[in-house]
């Protein structure tokens, strides 16, 4: 048994390795692009690293810039992506599964993202392994750091473990034994809250920044993220609907959409209280938001930023809502799109660098991202898309049953049994959206 | 056949392009590599080094400053003294803005030139208010001017410093004497501490620091004022190398008003503590829990 396994697993893996190097012109030319964006970002990091930070255009008084703002998003991507999860084996939805695992494989492009961008940001990376824990000196629990080291890392396999697990019986024709994935399905669920908790908590965790230091931080990032993964599920499940042969039915696209319209509601009822907090208090509290919205002392820098935030989510939920986001594809996507750029501003240029204007001594330093920063940003997310489309292209024969070991198998697989058994539209909207409403 | 043929010429040349291209874009970074020696990449934290390895450590970096800035400094490794709590006081009825404190950091600290960096900001405040938010830090003008007061800000060596506990990996502490360091050598540059410290008390080292060969102190310490490296956040020490020496700090002795008190908390016939005894003092931001040890103070 076990040494059979020893036998099949390289052939599994060298079998996958294999097809990430083959494809059409299509594919050809969609991993160039990448490689080339990611190679362009790969230039300004290095010269980032021997010339200093000072290229980038962060200050002592805003200390985090662009990537931090990245990897913030990043996490929320990751813990987004697994809330599918959630519909297909809390509530049993079999149509869901087969996507859920997708959504998982998005859930490692995007912790990869984030593992990149806390790289970019360190003025040492050589001393990145003083973050190990065993070899440096690794401050837990106290630092909020390390906690996120933990879970993304923990996350990281905990998806890898049960994507790898799940392909690879697939890949023998064997039914996967439940003991080993559905236990780590759970966990990945609650795991995935926890990066994100962990995540808000490195910012509102920190007394001297009124305008993080706030209790509705956490929920507030759980609701974008929910916003964020099925966003880009739904886009991305349209292209591999595309440009493959898996059969990907309706149903999730609609469970994911009724997800979406709940929570985007819910992320702007939460800012908007916020900025009630902020606004009708005052002082210090105010003084960022302030800033943020309206400009002070005659700077302006993130005003543009927030309002299109602000006008993309809203633009968004409102899509959302017209009955033609339940027929017409075009805006549903359109929706979605904007619901993902508004989410990624508003978690970057609208709350981490205004988290640093003012100065903890009140002093106005603004922030624009520099030339190698947006850079390093564009290789950053080239390269998580490499990883996406490589992972997703060599997952797909296998989930359809095309690559396994006994070589060619019919083309019609399990994952999906019964595509017609499609999932009335409305009635899992109620059923999915309960976990996310608390 | 010839078409497979093709496509795996096709492969080969392609993955062997893609692989130059990557060692073209990754090229800045051989002779970065190459100034890092192999010793310093391995160093161990500041509190796991013994008196051996600590003296290699640092004739090591005087070595690499002689090298890199053609100066030769002497770096000790200065340690608390016992039964020794450094408290700071600014008594601001009398301190007139005039920043000679903030340019006696800058030299005393081997701060970069090309920035005028300093370890202290002086806000210009409006009499009668205590609000930081009207507070000026880049005021250009003669001084005192009226309707004025001056409020200079450096790090309050916390007694419950968040930036020591947000730090990952331990590179900043608070030592038995109050004071708050950084090891250089050990910190990763993540900036956390930048953003958790509530008075803008850090620095990070943009750039590699310029400094002319004369204009360097040569006086240095492990954990004070040496040259930082590029990459890692720095911070006041309160002059640990002169005050855990029985000396004051450069601040202090460059104040031309005597605006500044320091000493020993634990000494009941300090300065300090005839302060802390006979004057109101207050602290800043004392609402967030930090308990700075440095106290400000008018005179009635
Ligand atoms: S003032 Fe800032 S840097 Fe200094 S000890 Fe307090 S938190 Fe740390
Ligand atoms: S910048 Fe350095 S000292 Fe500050 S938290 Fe990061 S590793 Fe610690």
């Amino acid at each position: 048994m076990g040494s059979s396994h020893a036998a099949t697993y390289p052939r599994f893996l060298w079998q996958l390795f294999k097809l990430g190097f083959e494809g059409t012109w299509r594919f050809y030319a969609w991993m160039t692009v990448l490689t080339a964006v990611a190679l362009v970002g790969a230039n300004a990091w290095a010269h980032q690293v021997v010339e200093g930070m000072g290229l980038t255009g962060m200050s002592d008084h805003v200390s985090w810039g662009l990537y931090i703002a990245n990897f913030t998003f990043g996490v929320g991507l990751a813990a987004g992506a697994v809330m599918m999860v959630i519909p297909a084996y809390l509530y049993d939805d079999h149509e869901m599964h087969s996507v859920v695992l997708i959504g998982e494989m998005l859930a490692i492009a995007a912790i990869s993202l984030c593992l990149a961008f806390v790289l970019a940001d360190l003025g040492r990376p050589d001393r990145f392994w003083h973050l190990l824990p065993g070899l440096g000196r690794f401050n837990w629990p106290i630092s909020m750091l390390t906690w996120d080291v933990i879970v993304l890392n923990g996350y990281l396999l905990l998806n890898l473990h049960i994507t790898g697990y799940l392909l690879y019986m697939r890949f023998l024709g064997r039914k996967p034994a439940k003991r080993w994935y559905l236990p780590f399905v759970f966990l990945s669920i609650f795991w995935a809250v926890s990066i994100h908790t962990v995540t808000a908590f490195l910012y509102s965790g920190l007394g001297g920044r009124p305008f993080w230091n706030s209790a509705l931080l956490a929920p507030r990032f759980i609701a974008s993220a929910f916003i964020t993964g099925p966003a880009f599920v739904i886009l991305l499940l349209q292209v591999v609907r595309r440009y493959s042969d898996f059969h990907i039915g309706d149903g999730p696209l609609r469970t994911l959409a009724s997800v979406l319209r709940v929570t985007v509601l819910l992320n702007l009822f939460m800012l908007g209280s916020e900025l009630f907090t902020a606004f009708y208090t005052g002082g210090a509290h105010a003084t960022a938001a302030k800033y943020l919205f309206f400009g002070s002392h005659g700077k302006h820098g993130l005003v543009p930023w927030i309002w299109s935030a602000v006008a993309f989510n809203v633009a968004s939920a409102l899509l959302l809502h017209l009955p033609a986001s339940r027929t017409s594809k075009l805006v549903l996507n359109v929706a979605c799109a904007l619901a993902f750029v508004g989410v990624w501003i508003e978690k970057g240029m609208g709350l981490i660098v205004p988290g640093f204007v003012p100065s903890t001594l009140h002093e106005l330093v603004e922030y624009a991202p520099s030339l190698t920063e947006w850079r390093v940003t564009a290789g950053i997310w080239a390269l998580c898309l490499m990883i996406l489309t490589v992972s997703i292209k060599v997952a797909l024969p296998v989930l359809s049953g095309r690559l396994g070991l006994q070589g060619t198998a019919p083309a019609r697989s399990p994952a999906h049994p019964n595509p017609t058994r499609a999932i009335p539209p409305t009635e899992p909207a109620e059923r999915s959206a309960a976990p996310v409403a608390e | 056949m010839t078409k497979v043929n093709r496509r795996v010429a096709l492969k080969v040349v392609g993955t062997t392009l893609g692989a130059g291209a990557f060692a073209q874009a990754m090229a800045p970074l051989r002779e970065w590599a190459r100034d890092l020696s192999l010793d310093e990449f391995l160093q161990r934290h500041y509190r796991e080094l013994d008196k051996e390895e600590m003296e290699r450590v640092l004739r090591r970096l005087e070595e690499e400053t002689a090298a890199e800035y053609g100066r030769d400094v002497h770096i000790r490794d200065v340690r608390p003294m016992e039964d020794v709590q450094f408290g700071y006081a600014l008594n601001l009825s009398v301190c007139i803005g005039c920043r000679r404190c903030a340019e006696a950091c800058h030299e005393e600290n081997n701060h970069d030139r090309a920035t005028n960096n300093s370890y202290i900001r002086v806000l210009e405040m409006d009499q009668g208010s205590f609000d930081l938010e009207q507070g000026n830090a880049t005021y250009d003008h003669e001084v005192p001017a009226p309707g004025k007061y001056y409020l200079p800000v450096q790090c309050q060596q916390c007694d419950n410093p968040p930036c020591v506990d947000v730090c990952p990996v331990q590179a900043t502490w608070k030592e038995s004497d109050g004071i708050v360091v950084v090891d250089y050598n050990w910190c990763i540059g993540c900036r956390y501490c930048e953003a958790a410290c509530p008075y803008h008390a850090r620095r990070f080292n943009w750039h590699k620091p310029e400094l002319a060969p004369e204009d360097i102190n040569p006086d240095q310490a492990y954990l004070s004022n040496r040259i930082r490296p590029a990459g890692v956040v720095e911070k006041c020490t309160f002059c640990l190398h002169r005050t855990r020496e029985g000396r004051l700090p450069a601040c202090l002795e460059a104040c031309p008003t005597g605006a500044r008190v320091f000493g020993n908390l634990l000494d009941p016939d300090s300065e300090i503590r005839w302060v802390l005894e006979n004057k109101r003092v207050f602290v800043l931001k004392e609402e967030l829990g930090t308990r700075p040890r440095f106290f400000y103070f008018f005179d009635e």
